[in-house]
């Protein structure tokens, strides 16, 4: 078994669905000879030649729009976008075309697509690099959003979304894309989507988070079990559609509830989050929702970035406000 | 003279405009092959005078409340039925939302055209060309698409092509600027055919684009355009012919622009009025691509009157059966609005769905 990095997991995924389906094709901008700006489709090219490996013109409309076509006659494109930054050109064509085109035709045609790209913050990117903007994704209805939040999470989800029969917005935290390495069996087994991933079992609160957040929240977890405190670490994984069943039943045990994220707050999907416990689970709540998450600013450069990102001391103290609460 | 500089002429282009019959409906040279095809000019012929019909019985039932907003094809009956002849049915097809003559060729049934302008979701579900793409609203967005299921059939080594069709408005996007670009770069099998009415909505053609033509666009994706007269079916036909056939032998794709008028409103919303002169759509009424065909036609002993009056009794009997069909069509339970959002109806919307049927039952 080998021990990957969550851009290589990706690569094997992509890798492994390749040689299984003779209909799946990768697109975007420099992902063939060179294989991806972050080595993501590194070797696909060499492997399943120009034609199924295509580097695309630089053009984001196009790289979505393309993928839409293909899908509706049969074909199972992963689209890559370099940055999620210049992902909103493609936004048209996820809201307007791919998300609708099943209902539209009533089930005639469908969109069975990736679209993928390297989202977040904490990087010292460049401006336009470092974004988290999932919710815009996450509100409309016909897609699903996935996030992994590490490499096995990463291979059996993206080998998930790759099979789907629908579109998927396949966001992949750059900032995890190397900061650890995990076995994974190359064995093409595919995690369930539309559901929530207990990261750390516990039962004085619950913490929820998802992709690269996810690093930061289990090591509040850890700290905070040092001051005798065991909290439940949901990963959500699937933001889209929803799964608040696992989350109610943790929140029912814990009673308490704390969601981090590196997107902006307001309308945020910590916002879609807490709503759903304020409607169904109010009467286990001990405390109010707390969230931590990034602010309702422009994300700054990277000298400031730190003071925006949320982190593991505002965890905590966030989990004691929630705690504390009488 | 001696040369200072090296300065030198790098490219050129040219656009060829392309009429077989002038407005009177007489040759105005050599005729090309299809004008021979009597089966197939009467076919188109028919289509053209059923797709008038269907309009003006369309505008009605949405005076009177049968159907939502409706734009009709009225005056560009040649362009659609010319390129739409000219594909084979494996083709695909990628429409806006005024190419009813197009579809109804394709076997897209009045009753589907009904129930989709009459918001029922079913009228996109063709039972004829099952991989045509449903009509796009948001404009140019389609472009795209085309190059997409193009891709698909290249790397599947088929011979078939798509057609993407669009307006002069729609040729100012940029999404039409990338899959041009792509068409040319991958070489696909799509042929774009540009239905330049001279109005987008309210806005002029050349308040559009201040290039002399919009066939050039294509010219800066490495493909070739041109023009043809949009009222004369054969033209449309054939250069179409010849675009679709060198684009399924592998031969990459290609940009027509079809110059017609839109006779009507934008849509039922619309009031024309307010932006044109009424002289400038009566200067066009004289040029009537219907007309014009059946001048044709008559010339050559294929058409007469008797036929005529037969044609019109089919075509409203086709029209009043399928509006029938489509009155008589209950509308679709109210849960069918989650049942094709994703193909099995994830968990999380389970409980939604449960509360629609609850909710729309109280009333
Ligand atoms: C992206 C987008 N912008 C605006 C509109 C509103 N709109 C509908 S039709 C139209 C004009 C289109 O003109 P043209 O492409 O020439 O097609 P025509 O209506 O003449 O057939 C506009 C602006 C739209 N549907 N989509
Ligand atoms: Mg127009």
């Amino acid at each position: 078994m080998a021990e990957l990095t969550l851009v290589e997991a990706v690569n094997q995924a992509l890798a492994y669905e390749m040689a299984a389906d003779e209909n799946v094709v990768v697109l975007g901008e420099d992902v063939g000879v060179n294989g991806g700006v972050f080595r993501a489709t590194a070797g696909l090219q060499e492997r399943f030649g120009a034609e199924r490996v295509i580097d695309t013109p630089l053009a984001e409309t196009l790289i979505g729009g393309v993928a839409v076509g293909m899908a509706a006659q049969g074909l199972r494109p992963v689209a890559e976008i370099q940055f999620m930054g210049f992902i909103y050109p493609a936004l048209d064509q996820m809201l307007s075309h791919a998300s609708r085109l099943r209902t539209r035709t009533r089930g005639r045609l469908t969109c069975p697509m990736v679209l993928r790209a390297p989202y977040g913050g904490g990087i010292h990117a460049p401006e336009h690099h470092s974004e988290s903007t999932e919710a815009i994704f996450a509100h409309v209805p016909g897609l699903r959003v996935v996030v992994p939040s590490s490499p096995s999470r990463a291979y059996g989800l993206l080998l998930a979304a790759l099979r789907d029969p629908d579109p998927v917005v396949f966001l992949e935290p750059k900032r995890v894309y190397r900061l650890m390495k995990q076995e994974v069996l190359d064995d093409g087994e595919a995690l369930p989507l539309d559901v929530c991933f207990v990261a750390r079992a516990g039962q004085d609160v619950t913490l929820v988070s998802w992709g690269a957040m996810l690093h930061e929240t289990l090591e509040a977890a850890e700290q905070l079990e040092a001051q005798g405190v065991n909290a439940e670490v949901l990963d959500v994984a699937t933001l889209k559609p929803l799964d608040m069943r696992t989350i109610l039943d943790s929140v029912s045990r814990t009673t308490r509830c704390v969601i981090v994220h590196e997107a902006a707050r307001s309308g945020g999907l910590g916002a879609e989050i807490a709503a759903g416990l304020a409607e169904q689970g109010l009467m286990s709540l001990m405390a109010p929702v707390q969230r931590v998450t990034g602010y309702d600013t422009v994300i700054p450069l990277s000298r400031l970035e730190s003071h925006y990102m949320p982190s593991v001391t505002r965890i905590v103290n966030a989990v004691k406000r929630a705690l504390e609460f009488a | 003279m001696t040369k200072t500089t090296d300065s030198q002429i790098v490219a050129r282009f040219e656009i060829e405009h392309t009429r077989y019959l002038d407005e009177q409906g007489q040759p105005c040279g050599e005729l090309p092959e299809v004008a021979g095809n009597a089966d197939l000019l009467r076919d188109a012929y028919r289509t053209m005078v059923l797709t008038r019909r269907y309009d003006g019985k369309a505008l009605n039932l949405q005076r009177t409340g049968q159907i939502g907003t409706y734009g009709s094809s009225l005056g560009q009956e040649a362009v659609g039925i010319g390129f739409a002849s000219a594909m084979t049915a494996r083709d695909v097809l990628a429409p806006t939302y005024r190419e009813f003559s197009a579809q109804l060729w394709r076997g897209v049934s009045i009753t589907e055209l009904l129930l989709y302008w009459g918001g029922d979701e079913r009228g996109s579900d063709y039972s004829g060309p099952r991989e045509d793409f449903p009509i796009c609203v948001p404009i140019a967005t389609h472009c795209c698409h085309a190059v997409g299921a193009a891709y698909a059939m290249k790397l599947r080594g088929e011979e078939r092509a798509v057609v993407c069709v669009l307006g002069d408005g729609a040729s100012s996007k940029g999404d039409f600027y990338e899959s041009l670009n792509a068409a040319g770069v991958w070489h696909l099998p799509v042929v774009f055919i540009v239905i330049n009415n001279q109005w987008a909505i309210s806005v002029p053609r050349k308040r559009q684009s201040a290039a002399q033509t919009l066939a050039q666009k294509a010219i800066a994706g490495g493909i070739p355009g041109e023009q043809v007269d949009g009222n004369d079916f054969l033209a449309v036909h054939d250069r179409t012919a010849a675009a679709l056939s060198k684009a399924r032998a592998g031969g990459g794709a290609h940009l027509i622009e079809a110059l017609t008028y839109r006779m009507g409103d934008h849509t039922t919303a619309d009031d024309a009025s307010r932006y044109r002169d009424a002289a400038e759509v009566e200067a066009h009424r004289a040029d009537d691509p219907i007309a014009r065909l059946r001048t044709f036609l008559e010339g050559r002993g294929l058409w007469d009157a008797q036929a005529e009056e037969a044609l019109l009794k089919d075509c409203d009997q086709r029209i009043d059966k399928a509006l029938e069909e489509y009155l008589a069509t209950p509308p679709q339970p109210v849960e069918v609005l989650f049942d094709y959002l994703y193909a099995e109806l994830p968990e999380a919307l389970a409980e939604q769905r449960q509360q629609l049927l609850r909710e729309s039952g109280d009333g």
